[in-house]
């Protein structure tokens, strides 16, 4: 008999986690699946460092953190969404208190929270800097207390099963013994995290190639806000490996060749000793990544093996400070770049870090098809805007999980069981495997080829800095090579852990993905947030205050259409920082 | 710089053949590059059937745990000039089955974290409204290193006592046990208690510490095992001098 839930979480990080253990809790009746191409604690939530913001403290208000948080999406974000997120931010992050988070904590025993980027109260909530790793592990922990989540963990999802108009479960491959199979359910939620593998220099995990937007997208479910990546200001050369936001929070200092606080020249105010919230160190993400690319314009980076670099100087925290809020920074220093930050300035460099965009959804988690929803990074409500600001991912994750857990729940419980005439989509599914790729002996196209191919073609057209032009070369570069993975070769023949076969399927949705990305931000003329355009510098709110929506056609290939973005108490205003 | 190494992996294809056996490779041996980088050349230019697991590369999600000249190691956290002039062996993780290649069986470990209730006990959840539960720093101290173990099983691999016995629950899971234990938000240590004690394997565990040697989040487990034994022999002890059950 075909294995039958009422709702299935494709991904079981964060957001899968908080979707499933919501959904457990409005009906303990209900049948859950959480099907994960890892086992769930090793998903990428675990490598989120810095915090998770929501208002606790009686200075600041859930108005500031919502214009905080729409002022550093550059007015892209939807502002009920906003609303709703910092409403149910406090009470999400304290049920993971109650759930036992170990959250660093004030002397008397209460939450402490920090200092974080565009904040301009402290609200962001810690573990040390190994937040997001604690937190999915008090997730996942938490989740096993409850008998009705079913886990198919290292089970890799292939294919949204459609019928009559409505998602109706998956097909997934389970690695350990290669078996393909269909698994029903009422509703499937995409929990898959981000795409930050479609660049070659990331701070993201391996596993983050998409999925799930690939998986939406060829289903009929459009992805929104594509153009908007994220570039993390502070990340090690080689690695890619994060340095947290929470080093300059704690009162870091990046420092050009010279050893001179640049960001001052680029309109995030003047340096203090001691960090000044919305300020220098504390600007956003996007406007110091852009501060970088025009300091090594000007010839006042320095030149490191892996190019060009400035400092981030922890030096003055002393080793104190550094050991208790921030000694993950310490140890990845150590182990992977061999610096002492007690003694030793960290060279970095912007980093691939965080996609804005992902499969558009409600403020429920729904999406335009039926029975299908997404949430956290994946997904695009949209509350990050044009650039999303440190620490409101983690917590979105929480926010949103629930709300998409609790939304199909809700519309499980109205429906009957799938039925069976999706056996044959399955059938045909696992035909496709095998042709295209277990059983295919002509190919002759190295995938690892075409993946670094396929990343420099993203670096180049669609980094920090955007034309028409170099879009436009991408966009050619991405379909070439979409045509040569028709010829892809898999050495693996293997049924037992085929991995070879898990990153081809990963490569294809990285193709989709790197297409949408490409296209959104070729129409978007203009220059707002992460997406910079040297052809169109400027903001443009007649034409573009609108979310983007890439839709696949039936032959393929894309086209874009725009969605309003709604306004309620915020109109479109200056970003402004450090004045 | 030119320079290369050797790796001797174990390959084991359960469809082709019945025992492990050895391939060689030649990689790039960079001084950045750890044994991670190594197999990820290998399967990407080498040899593209090669099978193991890897995800965040910066030693937290604890899926890259290998044996590595005979020692449990992190691969993404393993340099490979740490080996030169090499070769530098690359095995599963001992102790475990294999499934494939360096890909060990994990479904053992996953029952045994779940079976010591790693989640916080109550025989009251304190209402949302009231806020949350306060805990001082020096209460977050007592049980923060035991949260910090990140599931990578280095500790089972090292284990002499699982090796002999796999019923032993094994470092890791006591190790957590013990996080919630020492949580002044939970409330469940009798329950786990009572079910550590079905597990006779922690008797057997001398204080060797090589649990406590191979973990790369300093967690201790041999600490969290030596603590667990003592607390369970009191409490044997108060119940044969005080049978009727006060604690």
């Amino acid at each position: 008999m075909t294995a039958t839930y009422d709702v299935l979480l494709v991904g079981g990080g964060g957001a899968g986690l908080r979707a499933a253990i919501a959904i457990a809790e409005t009906n303990p009746l209900l049948r859950i699946a959480v099907v994960s191409k890892v086992y769930p604690m090793r998903s990428h939530t675990v490598s989120a460092e810095g915090g998770s913001a929501a208002v606790i403290s009686a200075d600041d208000s859930l108005d500031e953190h919502a214009y905080d948080t729409i002022s550093g999406g550059d007015w892209l974000c939807d502002q009920d969404a906003v609303d709703a997120f910092v409403r149910e931010a406090p009470e999400e992050l304290l049920r993971l208190e109650h759930w036992g988070c170990p959250w660093s904590r004030t002397p008397d025993g209460r939450v402490a929270v920090r200092s974080f980027g565009g904040m301009k109260n402290k609200r962001t909530w810690y573990a040390a800097d190994k937040t997001g790793f604690h937190m999915l592990h008090t997730l996942f922990q938490t989740s096993l207390k409850y008998p009705s989540v079913i886990r198919y963990d290292e089970w890799f999802v292939t294919k949204l099963l459609v019928d009559d108009g409505r998602v109706q479960g998956v097909v997934a491959l389970e690695l350990m013994s290669g078996k393909v199979e269909p698994i029903l359910a009422k509703a499937v939620i995409l929990c898959t995290g981000g795409c930050g593998k479609v660049f070659p220099f990331t701070t993201n995990a391996s596993i983050k190639t998409g999925d799930g937007m690939a998986l939406a997208y060829t289903a009929g479910a459009p992805l929104k806000d594509m153009e908007f990546v994220q570039y993390h200001p502070t990340g090690l050369p080689f690695t890619g490996i994060l340095i947290t936001e929470a080093s300059r929070a704690e009162g870091g200092w990046l420092l050009n060749k010279d050893g001179y606080r640049y960001l001052q020249d680029y309109d995030l105010g003047t340096p203090e000793p001691t960090p000044v919230l919305r300020s220098m160190e504390l600007g956003p993400r996007d406007r110091l990544s852009q501060a970088f690319v025009k300091e090594v314009e000007k010839g006042r980076t320095i030149d490191g093996p892996y190019g060009p670099v400035v400092h981030l100087d922890l030096r003055h925290l002393g080793r104190e400070l550094i050991d208790a809020r921030i000694p993950f920074v310490r140890e990845l220093c150590q182990k992977y770049q061999n610096i002492d930050p007690v003694k030793e300035m960290i060279p970095v460099r912007p980093v691939i870090h965080y996609i804005m965009g992902g499969v558009h959804t409600d403020i429920d988690g729904a999406t335009p098809l039926a029975g299908l929803y997404a949430a956290g990074e994946v997904a695009c409500v949209n509350i990050n805007g044009a650039n999303r600001l440190g620490s409101n991912s983690l917590t979105e994750l929480l926010v949103f999980g629930a709300r998409a857990g609790r939304a199909a729940a809700e519309y499980a419980s109205t429906r009957a069981d799938p039925s069976s005439s999706l056996l044959a989509q399955a059938e045909d599914e696992k035909r496709r495997l095998e042709r295209d790729f277990l059983h295919k002996t002509d190919g002759s196209e190295r995938p690892a080829t075409i993946r670094e191919e396929m990343q420099e073609a993203m670096e180049q057209g669609a980094g920090i800095y955007r034309s028409g032009e170099g879009l436009t070369r991408a966009a050619d570069r991405l379909r070439e090579l979409q045509e040569r993975f028709r010829n892809v070769a898999v050495q693996d023949s293997s049924r037992t852990f085929n991995t070879e076969l898990t990153s081809v399927l990963e490569l294809s949705c990285m193709l989709d993905v790197a297409e949408s990305m490409i296209q959104s931000a070729l129409w978007r003329e203009e220059s707002r947030g992460a997406h910079q355009r040297t052809d169109f510098t400027e903001r443009d709110d007649e034409r573009f205050l609108a979310h983007s929506l890439t839709h696949r056609n039936p032959d393929g290939s894309s086209r874009i259409e725009y969605l309003p973005v709604t306004i309620t108490r915020w109109p479109p205003g200056e970003r402004v920082y450090g004045r | 710089m030119d320079d290369r190494i050797t790796m001797r992996l174990a390959r084991y294809r359960p469809e082709e053949e019945d025992e492990p056996t050895f391939e060689e490779y030649e990689v790039p041996c960079h001084k950045e590059w750890v044994v991670l980088d190594g197999l990820n050349y290998i399967k990407d230019q080498l040899d593209g059937t090669l099978s193991y697991r890897w995800s965040c590369r910066m030693g937290i999600c604890g899926s890259c745990g290998m044996t590595v000249n005979g020692e449990p190691k992190l691969t993404c956290a393993t340099f490979l000039t740490d080996y030169a002039p090499g070769p530098v062996h690359v095995e599963p993780m001992q102790n475990f089955p294999v499934v494939r290649d360096l890909i060990v069986e994990m479904t053992d470990f996953m029952e045994k974290l779940t079976a010591i209730k790693p989640w916080i006990v109550r025989d009251e959840e304190r209402p949302l409204a009231e806020g949350e539960y306060r805990q001082t720093p020096d209460e977050l101290n007592e049980y923060k290193q035991y949260s910090m173990c990140i599931n990578c099983m280095l500790c089972y691999a090292a284990c002499p006592v699982y090796g002999l016995d796999p019923d032993f629950i094994g470092p890791a899971a006591i190790a957590t046990a013990q996080r919630y234990n020492l949580d002044s938000r939970d409330e469940g240590s009798d329950e786990r208690l009572d079910l550590l004690s079905l597990h006779e394997g922690i008797w057997a565990c001398t204080f060797v510490g090589e649990c406590t040697k191979v973990c790369p989040k300093k967690v201790d487990p041999a600490g969290a095992i030596q603590r667990y034994k003592l607390d369970a022999a009191l409490t044997s002890l108060k119940d044969l001098l005080l049978p009727w059950g006060a604690r």
